[in-house]
């Protein structure tokens, strides 16, 4: 069981071209920045706007073709869309809500849906209230029953958690992870949130201006994008442009001429433009251990740094010391709080350290 | 004292009101539905009763359903006319009054949001469901404005009305008829009354209007 989308359609700014399949028991989180096309990509599929060619199938079904001119219209296409804003009928109780796409069926076999997707979303003891007597998680849950009572063929949720405060957030993802877990039909999520896509799905599309720039599984396009967009659109803020000094079975060994320094790199050459490394993945030689390793070790200035809750951003500078005032950087290091209190004081340079296995390299 | 004029005028503003309630609303879905140059024609031809002096409009439904007109030919083939009868009253009435339903209609309509009606369609529901159940209840402030506003305009219908059912005491003359012989006639202490009565219906719809498009708006759908 899979749903397979193959549309293009033309865009204002760009062209919506996407080739993708996704499998059931696997969601699929459609990551991208803002105007990226990703909720334009949600409606084709649900029917709600008319891609220009391309096909839409989902198992059998076929939704969309226009070679043989097949346009299922949204009404029965029988997928549950999540709307950013839920889009509940402020004028039915959340009871109502969730009946909305049940009516057809026998009244027993409604009011067992309707107990069952009541279940599910922990919406007991809610059922009589009015969209705007609810929070904005219950209106999301009430959403999210509405489009299961239909028992729909795939779930499509449009940045489902962007409309909550932070501290639902975890709590609605929980759920939502539950639901997909015992859904288990093709399921895409749309989010521009990296740490959402990781965290609620298994497989990630990266969208970039109606393009598709990478998709696969989650951990492989984190652990080596395939391009430099990639890597920027999935959070990595290091990136020097490479020359190629020499490659062996084990790596290869790259001037990384940006950051001014000789990097040895435990992956093939292929044809690498560029290095990069995550920012959480710069560590500190705390002390130098004598006789250690001194492989991709090199002095560092703190330019300056800037703090989250829990952890410490640092702008480093590579080699030498800052020049004056000058802002300039060569790398960003990430670290927890405690870490960063630990060495704070001790004076510079510091040495970093760029793990060759998490280093990666990517064509232009 | 004949009292004639009032009932003549309710039934006529009543009826008038029901048939533009049905015609502007679905003139107005069908609008909304469809786009283009031509359509900026169809606006104009809609709004046209409500710029046009009465007079015009009352000229041109005499040529429509008169003795030589098409309307009127093919209501004779079936021992109808329709000038100078009561519901040549309704007619005028309601021609000048459906500009106004079908404005407030359209722009009542168009403020709903179309994540309603777009989650409405995923949810299976067909177009008239998704209209009956969900844009018509979000729209219906606006479209009961609409109609009130109708009423008023269809109480207070002279010119066209005057031109198409003329003056026939007791069978076409409405309230506002019935105040200008009154007035031509010298009579004054009969168009004194009809204005109060003319009056008073007028300003407790308005009045009423206000009540259901403000003062109760914000209070819908909470639970009680």
């Amino acid at each position: 069981m899979a749903l397979e989308v193959q549309i293009a359609k033309e865009l204002p700014d760009f062209t919506l071209d996407v080739n993708f399949r996704a499998e059931s028991g696997a969601p699929l989180s459609i990551l991208g920045p803002s105007g990226a096309g990703k909720t334009m990509l949600l409606r084709c599929i649900a029917g709600l706007e008319r891609p220009d060619r391309g096909r839409i199938v989902l198992d059998d079904r076929v939704l969309f073709d226009s070679e043989r001119k097949v346009r299922i219209p949204a009404r029965s296409r029988r997928l549950g869309l999540l709307f950013q804003h839920h889009a509940l009928f402020p004028h039915r109780t959340a009871l109502q809500n969730i009946a909305f796409g049940v009516r057809n069926l026998s009244r027993a076999d409604q009011e067992k849906r309707i107990t069952e997707v009541v279940r599910r979303t922990h919406l007991a003891g809610l059922e009589q209230r009015y969209p705007r007597e609810l929070s904005g998680g219950e209106q999301q849950r009430v959403a999210l029953a509405r489009a299961l009572a239909i028992e729909p063929g795939a779930l499509l949720l449009d940045e489902p958690l962007s409309a909550l405060d932070a501290h639902l957030r975890s709590q609605i993802e929980a759920r939502l992870q539950e639901t997909f877990a015992e859904y288990r039909r093709p399921t895409l999520l749309v989010t521009h949130n990296i740490e959402e896509a990781y965290r609620l799905c298994d497989q990630l599309l990266v969208l970039s201006r109606g393009r598709i720039a990478a998709c696969g599984p989650k951990e492989e396009i984190f652990k080596r994008p395939p391009s430099l967009e990639v890597a920027r659109l999935t959070g990595c803020k290091n990136f020097s442009k490479v020359k190629a000094l020499s490659a062996d079975t084990e790596g290869a060994t790259v001037e990384a001429t940006d950051w001014g320094c000789q990097l040895r790199i435990a992956h093939p050459l292929d044809r690498a433009a560029y290095v990069g490394i995550r920012a959480h993945h710069v560590d500190f030689e705390e002390a130098a251990i004598p006789g250690a390793s001194t492989e991709n070790t090199f002095p560092c200035w703190l330019v300056r740094s800037s703090e989250t809750p829990f952890r410490t951003t640092l702008f480093l500078k590579l080699q030498e010391p800052p020049a004056g005032d000058s802002p300039e950087f060569h790398l960003q290091a990430e670290v927890f709080k405690e870490k960063w209190e630990r060495f704070r004081d001790q004076p510079m340079p510091w040495h970093v350290r760029l793990s060759p296995a998490l280093l990666f390299l990517m064509p232009k | 004292m004949d009292w004639s004029p009032v009932w003549i005028s309710l039934a006529t503003s009543v009826t008038a009101t029901l048939i533009v309630m049905v015609v502007g609303l679905a003139a107005a879905a069908w609008r909304e539905r469809h786009n283009g140059p031509v359509m900026a024609l169809v606006d104009g031809l809609f709004l046209l009763p409500l710029v046009l002096p009465p007079t015009v409009v009352g000229f041109f439904l005499l040529l429509l359903f008169g003795r030589h007109g098409p309307l009127g030919k093919l209501l004779l083939r079936f021992g109808q006319t329709v000038v100078f009868s009561w519901p040549a009253t309704v007619i005028a009435a309601a021609v000048v009054s459906f500009p106004l339903m079908y404005l407030t209609a359209r722009a009542a309509l168009e403020q709903v949001d179309p994540h309603f009606l777009q989650a409405a369609r995923t949810l299976g529901a067909s177009e008239w469901r998704v209209f009956r159940e969900v844009a018509l209840p979000l729209a219906w402030p606006g479209i009961l404005a609409g109609t009130i506003l109708s009423f008023a305009r269809a109480l207070g219908e002279f010119g066209a009305t005057l031109m198409l059912a003329g003056n026939i005491p007791g069978k076409t003359a409405t309230i506002p008829i019935a105040i200008y012989f009154a007035v031509e006639a010298d009579d004054v202490q009969h168009a004194l009354a009809w204005c109060a009565v003319d009056m008073t219906i007028s300003l407790s719809l308005l009045a009423a209007l206000y009540y259901w498009t403000h003062a109760r708006g914000p209070a819908r759908w909470v639970r009680r």
